[in-house]
C-alpha cells in the first residue's frame, strides 16, 4: 500500500478551438503523499488550474490517468474538496448552514454531525459567527468558512485554487498561518495552485514548478525549511532566488505581460 | 405620505379638467359624486362582496399559474436543449392577450368564476415561467461546481441550490405576474361573470352610473397598488431571511 494519495501519470490536455489547438498539458506526472502540502507554481496560462481541476474531477484528461486514493477520478467527489478563489459559499445560507451543507446527506448521527461542524468552526476561529450571512463577513472570514466546511467533511485531499489571491496582504498572511496551524494539527493533504512564489515557499513541503506552452512540470523542489518559516530569512530568499532561476531556465522567454 | 400627495394632485387635476372643459356628469363624473359612490359602496357592503370575489379569483388563477410555472421553469432552465424547443412555442403564445382566448374559454370552461381564473392564469403563467428559466440559466457556474463537489444532485440540488440561486429572478417574475394578472382580472370578469370588481364596472355602465364605474376603477387601482406593496414586503422579508437582497 503506497502512501501516495494523488497519482497523476502522463496526463495530456489539448484545447481545440476551431482549427487551432492549444497544447495545455504535455505528459505531466506527479505524486502527492498523505499529509503533504504540495504547490503547483507557474505563470498564468501554464495549465496549473487545469491540472487541479482534473484531480477534482471537473475536467477530463485527454490522455493519462489521475488516481485519487487508489481509484481513478471520473467525476467530482466528496473525497476531494476544492476551494475556489472567489465563490465558495451560498450567500443565502448562514455560516453554520454553509458548513452544515457539507455534511447534509451523510449518514452520521446528529450529535456527531454537530460536533464535527462546531469543531471545524472552532478550528478556523469562527464559532461566534454562526448566524451571520457571508456578505456580513470579510473576504478572509468567508474563506475560513469554506475551509471549515472542507475540514468538517474530512476529505482525503483539499484542493485550493489560489484561495487567498483575492485577499489583501495582511489577511493573506494571517490565513496562510491559520492554514499551516490547522494542517499541522489534522495532517490534511493539500494540493494548491498559485502564482505567488512567496506563498508557495511559505506553505509547501514541495513545489512543482511548471513551464508553459505546453504545460510541463519542470522541477520538483522540496522545501526543507522547518515551519513556521521566516518570510524575511536568508534561507527563504535562497529558495525564492532558486525558483526564479528555474523559471529563467524553463526556456520560456515570453514577452512580459502587462496588466493595467 | 408621498402616496397621499400624489392622490391629492390627481384629484385636483381631475377637478380642474372638469371645470375648464365644462364636461357634464354623464361624460365625466366629478370627484365629489365619485366620492359619494365610493362611500355608498363601502357602507352598503357591496364593495367588499365584489372585492372578496375578485381577490378569490385572482388568488386562484395566480397560484394555479405561478406554482407550475416555477416548477416547469426550474426543470426547463436545467435542460437547455429542451428549452430551445419550448422557447419558440412560449414566444408565440406570450404576446397573445389572454382576453383573445375568451371565446374558447367560455366554450371550454363556461361562465361564472372560471373565465376570470383562466384569464388570470394565462396572464400570470408566462412572466413567471420566463423569468424562472432565465434565472436558472444564469446561475453562477461556481455554485454548480460546489454542488458537484459535494455530490448534491437531482431534487436536493433543485431545493438547496437552483431554487434559492434563481430566486431573485423568480421574485421579479412573481411581481410582474401580480401586475399583469390584476390588469386582466377586469377583462376576465367582463366575460360572463355576475360578481366581482370587473362585473361592478360593466353593470354600472349598463345602468349608466358612470360615478360607480369610476369608483370601481379606483378600487381596482388601489387594490392593485396594495397587492404590489404586499409582494414587495414579501420580497424584502425573503431577502432578510435568506441573506440576500433581491433586486427591486
Amino acid at each position: 500500500m503506497s502512501t501516495d494519495v494523488i497519482e497523476v501519470t502522463d496526463v495530456e490536455k489539448k484545447f481545440v478551438n476551431g482549427k487551432e489547438s492549444l497544447h495545455v498539458l504535455d505528459q505531466v506526472s506527479y505524486r502527492v503523499k498523505k499529509g503533504e502540502i504540495v504547490t503547483l507554481l507557474g505563470k498564468s496560462g501554464c495549465g496549473k488550474s487545469t491540472l487541479l481541476n482534473m484531480v477534482a474531477g471537473f475536467e477530463k484528461a485527454d490522455g493519462g490517468t489521475v488516481i485519487l486514493d487508489g481509484h481513478e477520478v471520473k467525476r467530482p467527489s466528496r473525497k476531494c474538496i476544492m476551494l475556489f478563489q472567489q465563490i465558495n459559499l451560498l450567500p443565502w445560507r448562514t455560516v453554520l448552514k454553509n458548513v452544515e451543507l457539507g455534511l447534509e446527506g451523510e449518514k452520521i448521527p446528529g450529535v456527531e454531525k454537530n460536533k464535527r461542524i462546531m469543531d471545524a468552526l472552532k478550528l478556523v476561529g469562527l464559532e461566534n459567527y454562526l448566524h451571520q450571512f457571508p456578505h456580513e463577513l470579510s473576504g478572509g472570514m468567508q474563506q475560513r468558512v469554506a475551509i471549515a466546511r472542507a475540514l468538517a467533511m474530512q476529505p482525503d485531499v483539499i484542493l485550493m485554487d489560489e484561495p487567498f489571491a483575492a485577499l489583501d496582504t495582511f489577511n493573506r498572511y494571517f490565513l496562510q498561518d491559520e492554514l499551516l496551524r490547522i494542517q499541522e494539527k489534522l495532517k490534511t493533504t493539500i494540493l494548491m495552485v498559485t502564482h505567488d512564489i512567496d506563498e508557495a515557499v511559505y506553505l509547501s513541503d514541495r513545489i512543482l514548478i511548471m513551464s508553459s506552452h505546453p504545460g510541463r512540470i519542470f522541477k520538483d523542489m522540496p522545501i526543507k525549511l522547518a515551519k513556521p518559516r521566516d518570510r524575511a530569512g536568508e534561507d527563504f530568499h535562497q529558495y525564492r532566488k532558486r525558483i526564479l532561476e528555474e523559471f529563467e531556465l524553463s526556456g520560456n522567454h515570453q514577452e512580459p505581460e502587462y496588466i493595467i | 405620505m408621498n402616496f397621499l400627495i400624489g392622490m391629492v394632485i390627481l384629484v385636483i387635476i381631475w377637478q380642474l379638467v372638469k371645470w375648464v372643459g365644462g364636461y357634464p356628469e354623464a361624460l365625466l363624473p366629478s370627484p365629489l359624486s365619485v366620492g359619494k359612490a365610493i362611500i355608498a359602496l363601502i357602507v352598503e357592503g357591496t364593495l367588499f362582496e365584489h372585492l372578496q370575489v375578485s381577490l378569490g379569483r385572482f388568488l386562484a388563477g395566480y397560484f394555479l399559474a405561478v406554482i407550475p410555472a416555477i416548477l416547469l421553469g426550474m426543470i426547463l432552465g436545467r435542460l437547455p436543449k429542451v428549452w430551445q424547443v419550448f422557447d419558440p412555442i412560449v414566444q408565440v403564445l406570450r404576446p397573445v392577450s389572454p382576453v383573445a382566448w375568451s371565446p374558447f374559454i367560455v366554450l371550454w370552461f363556461g361562465i361564472g368564476n372560471m373565465p376570470a381564473i383562466v384569464i388570470i392564469f394565462i396572464a400570470a403563467f408566462f412572466p413567471v415561467l420566463l423569468t424562472t428559466v432565465a434565472g436558472v440559466k444564469k446561475i453562477d457556474r461556481s455554485y454548480l461546481k460546489i454542488a458537484e463537489n459535494l455530490e448534491i444532485r437531482n431534487l436536493k440540488l433543485m431545493v438547496t441550490f437552483i431554487f434559492p440561486a434563481a430566486f431573485p429572478s423568480i421574485v421579479s417574475g412573481l411581481r410582474l405576474a401580480v401586475g399583469t394578472g390584476w390588469i386582466f382580472l377586469v377583462a376576465g370578469e367582463m366575460v360572463g361573470a355576475q360578481s366581482g370588481l370587473g362585473f361592478l364596472i360593466v353593470d354600472s355602465r349598463n345602468t349608466l352610473n358612470l360615478d360607480y364605474v369610476l369608483a370601481g376603477i379606483i378600487f381596482i387601482g388601489v387594490s392593485g397598488f396594495l397587492l404590489d406593496r404586499l409582494i414587495g414586503l414579501f420580497e424584502g422579508w425573503v431577502g432578510k431571511h435568506w441573506g440576500m437582497t433581491a433586486r427591486t
